[in-house]
């Protein structure tokens, strides 16, 4: 059985307009020390389903249905004193801007040692203590010094490394990173995510890696997601959605980079933008960007606008669309004309 | 009262266009020469007074953003500039627009200097350069209706244009971005990141430019939505016969957009050269360990070059090369002697004691 098992979890945001529905029906799961990237655009929602993982999304928000099962226990419906026991200290949590995360007013050492002390039963000798050799695993240069400084008398990488280091303290089993290196420059993330990469294999803990780099998620984890809409719409492992993309929007999204195109050449863009979730299609929630809605011989595909598509298997990846399950079926028929 | 004065400046702008021509250096459009801005940390006069031994002295420190920039923009390229944050590539692009007075150094347009004209001898230059900015959330007035904020730059620049030509003028650039004419009377709010985006472009381009400043368009945007606004740019650039000035942090854009490319680090251009030429070839060691960070698809682990140590501060300066204390190429001569910009045989500079002396290749 896997670590973590989240089944049709679906959040919504109780605004005065109505539900407002921000996940539906995501199913995903996590083995021990398994890496796995969530990858989607703004507005997809792959920081809300990060967050309900431990119940973190704040009021209106609330999870609506579906459960999260992590190493047996049902995490949904838990009061926020049983939860505690599980967040940061199972599951820890890497936010993305490295200036907010981090106490202004309270010193690293402090930090440090509340946390561990929030968690386990030690003196504030051995907290330092562990504080100091979690800092050294960071690589951060005279970890001593740190331990007094405040967050202002470092520089940003330095924090993250710092926040690296408060996720490992009380050795997880699944740290979530929500666009860690977003707020960084491109050789700092580079090392920061070498960093996590180095750290997440070394103690066999489980990452799950919020970002929307292409490039990041293909060097760092095993497995990904991509979400549209507040739904997932392909998952599989990272390097055959990568080579291989099935759905429309993958594709679209993969052929959109810079390095897909010839330098000077048009790009190939998505057309038109991500809908509210307010406002949602009918149907497949990508059927009005995508250029597969229409079949090659110009006729519509009408299931593209009424009917949300199922996930169906293609190598080892899943994916939600209609094309693919209609393109499946007809080399199925295929086959079978062929053997008989 | 604006107006009478634009009205007066019209036929001198017409006639400085027509002296102006050949410009010296060749097919340069802009020229940088020796750039330096700084930004003081002290606060006014008094604040800057302190009490040392016994005396009263005078203490300024610096943010040296820029120090000693040359870069030369040709007509119809685009010049990309890279670098992290804090090496002052916006700073760059800001006073090439005039909106900041460099410390020391000239800018070139078209062979004029106009890095110490005020604001009114400027002007006839700021319709012929405009600029995009980063974040299309704060660069649109939200008071404003989209057909007040294209109309503003047209009346300003054309005072002599009848009503409805302005509006004409309006409707042509706003379809030419592929935001449909009567969208006009809606405010900025009703749009998305990447239609306000294109709304910014259609600004710039309302009063027909020549050159562009764009400042990070794309940053703030959604991967697919990036896609578009770099077909439009190019679109633009081909139909308008446009220069580009476009900075950048993200590599992969300089590799597909850039017609030549400047690497920047902490205040000083490392290296220049021509976008297949670096990409092929990087000399600068800095360039090499940039280029090594991005993450690419066909990566299955990160495989950068690392780099010691973070980037100093713009507030004291290492002597010598900037680079040099997270160089593992560096020696004694990159510690005490600054590097200059050198040309390269395959049509780049580099400012490097190592490429010059041959250890580096």
């Amino acid at each position: 059985m896997a670590l973590l098992d989240v089944n049709h979890l679906d959040v919504r945001f109780a605004l005065r307009q109505g539900d407002v529905k921000a996940l539906r029906d995501v199913c995903f799961s996590l083995d021990r020390g398994e890496r796995l990237g969530i990858v989607g655009e703004s507005g997809a929602g792959k920081s809300v389903a990060a967050f309900s993982l431990l119940n973190l999304i704040a009021k209106p928000g609330y999870i609506a249905g579906g459960s999260i099962t992590f190493d047996g226990l049902e995490l949904t419906g838990l009061s926020d004193r049983q939860l505690r026991k599980v967040r940061g200290h199972r599951i820890s949590m890497i936010f993305q801007d490295p200036m907010m995360t981090l106490n202004p007013v309270l010193s690293i050492g402090e930090q440090m040692v509340e946390c561990l002390k929030a968690h386990r039963r030690i003196s504030s000798r051995e907290a330092r203590a562990i504080s100091l050799r979690k800092l050294e695993q960071v690589q951060i240069p005279s970890p001593e010094k740190r331990l007094d400084q405040y967050p202002h008398e470092l520089s940003g990488g330095m924090r993250q490394r710092i926040i690296i280091a408060i996720a490992l303290l009380l050795d997880p089993d699944i740290i979530i990173a929500d666009e860690p290196t977003t707020a960084l420059d491109v050789t700092i993330q580079a090392e920061i995510m070498a960093l996590l990469l180095e750290l997440c294999e070394k103690h066999n803990v489980g990452l799950i890696l919020i970002t929307h780099d292409l490039g990041v998620v293909s060097q760092v984890t095993q497995r990904m997601l991509v979400m549209y809409a507040g739904r997932v719409i392909e998952q599989g492992p990272t390097r055959e959605i990568i080579n291989d993309p099935q759905h429309p929007y993958t594709q679209g999204l993969i052929n959109a980079l810079p390095q897909m195109a010839t330098p000077g050449e048009r790009l190939n863009q998505i057309r038109g933008s991500m809908p509210s979730l307010s406002q949602l299609p009918s149907g497949c929630p990508f059927h009005p960007r995508c250029d597969f809605a229409t079949r090659q011989d110009g006729s519509e595909r009408s299931r593209c606008k009424t009917e949300v598509p199922a996930f169906v298997s293609s190598g080892n990846c899943q994916v939600a669309c209609h094309m693919v399950a209609e393109m499946q079926d007809a080399e199925r028929i295929e086959v079978r004309e062929e053997n008989s | 009262m604006s107006q009478t004065i634009q009205a007066a400046m019209a036929p001198m702008h017409q006639d400085a266009s027509t002296q102006r021509e050949p410009a010296p250096g060749g097919d340069s459009l802009l020229e940088i020469r020796g750039l330096e801005k700084r930004f003081s940390l002290s606060g006014d006069f008094l604040e800057q007074l302190k009490f040392r031994r016994g005396r009263i002295v005078r203490e300024q420190h610096h943010v040296h953003a820029i120090n000693g920039v040359d870069l030369d923009i040709r007509r119809g390229e685009s010049l990309c500039v890279v670098g992290e944050s804090g090496c002052g590539k916006s700073t760059v692009a800001r006073t090439v627009m005039g909106l900041l007075t460099p410390s020391a150094g000239e800018i070139r347009y078209a062979g004029e200097r106009i890095d110490h004209l005020d604001s009114k001898a400027l002007l006839p230059y700021r319709q012929r350069m405009q600029m995009i900015f980063q974040n299309p959330y704060a660069s649109l007035n939200p008071r404003m209706t989209i057909q007040q904020t294209l109309e503003e730059p047209i009346r300003l620049h054309h005072p002599d244009w009848k009503p409805a030509q302005v509006v004409e003028k309006v409707h042509e650039v706003m379809s030419s971005v592929g935001i449909a004419p009567d969208w006009g009377s809606r405010y900025g709010h009703e749009f998305s990141g990447g239609q306000r985006q294109r709304i910014a472009i259609a600004r710039a381009l309302a009063v027909d430019p020549e050159f562009i400043v764009a400042d990070e368009p794309i940053s703030a945007l959604d991967v697919s939505i990036q896609a578009q606004v770099l077909n439009l740019l190019m679109e633009a650039q081909r139909e308008h016969h446009l220069t580009y000035l476009f900075i950048t942090h993200d590599l992969a854009v300089v590799e597909h957009f850039g017609t030549r490319v400047a690497v920047m680090y902490l205040g000083r251009v490392c290296e220049v050269a021509p976008t297949a030429t670096l990409f092929a070839r990087p000399r600068h060691p800095y360039t090499q360990a940039l280029m090594s960070a991005i993450p690419r698809l066909e990566d299955d682990r990160p495989q950068h070059l690392r780099l010691q140590g973070e980037v100093p501060t713009p507030v004291n300066l290492p002597s010598g090369c900037v680079f040099h204390g997270r160089c593992p190429h560096a020696n004694d001569r990159c510690r005490r002697e600054i590097p200059t910009l050198i040309a390269t045989d395959d049509g780049g500079q580099v400012a490097c004691h190592g490429v010059e002396e041959g250890r580096l290749t």
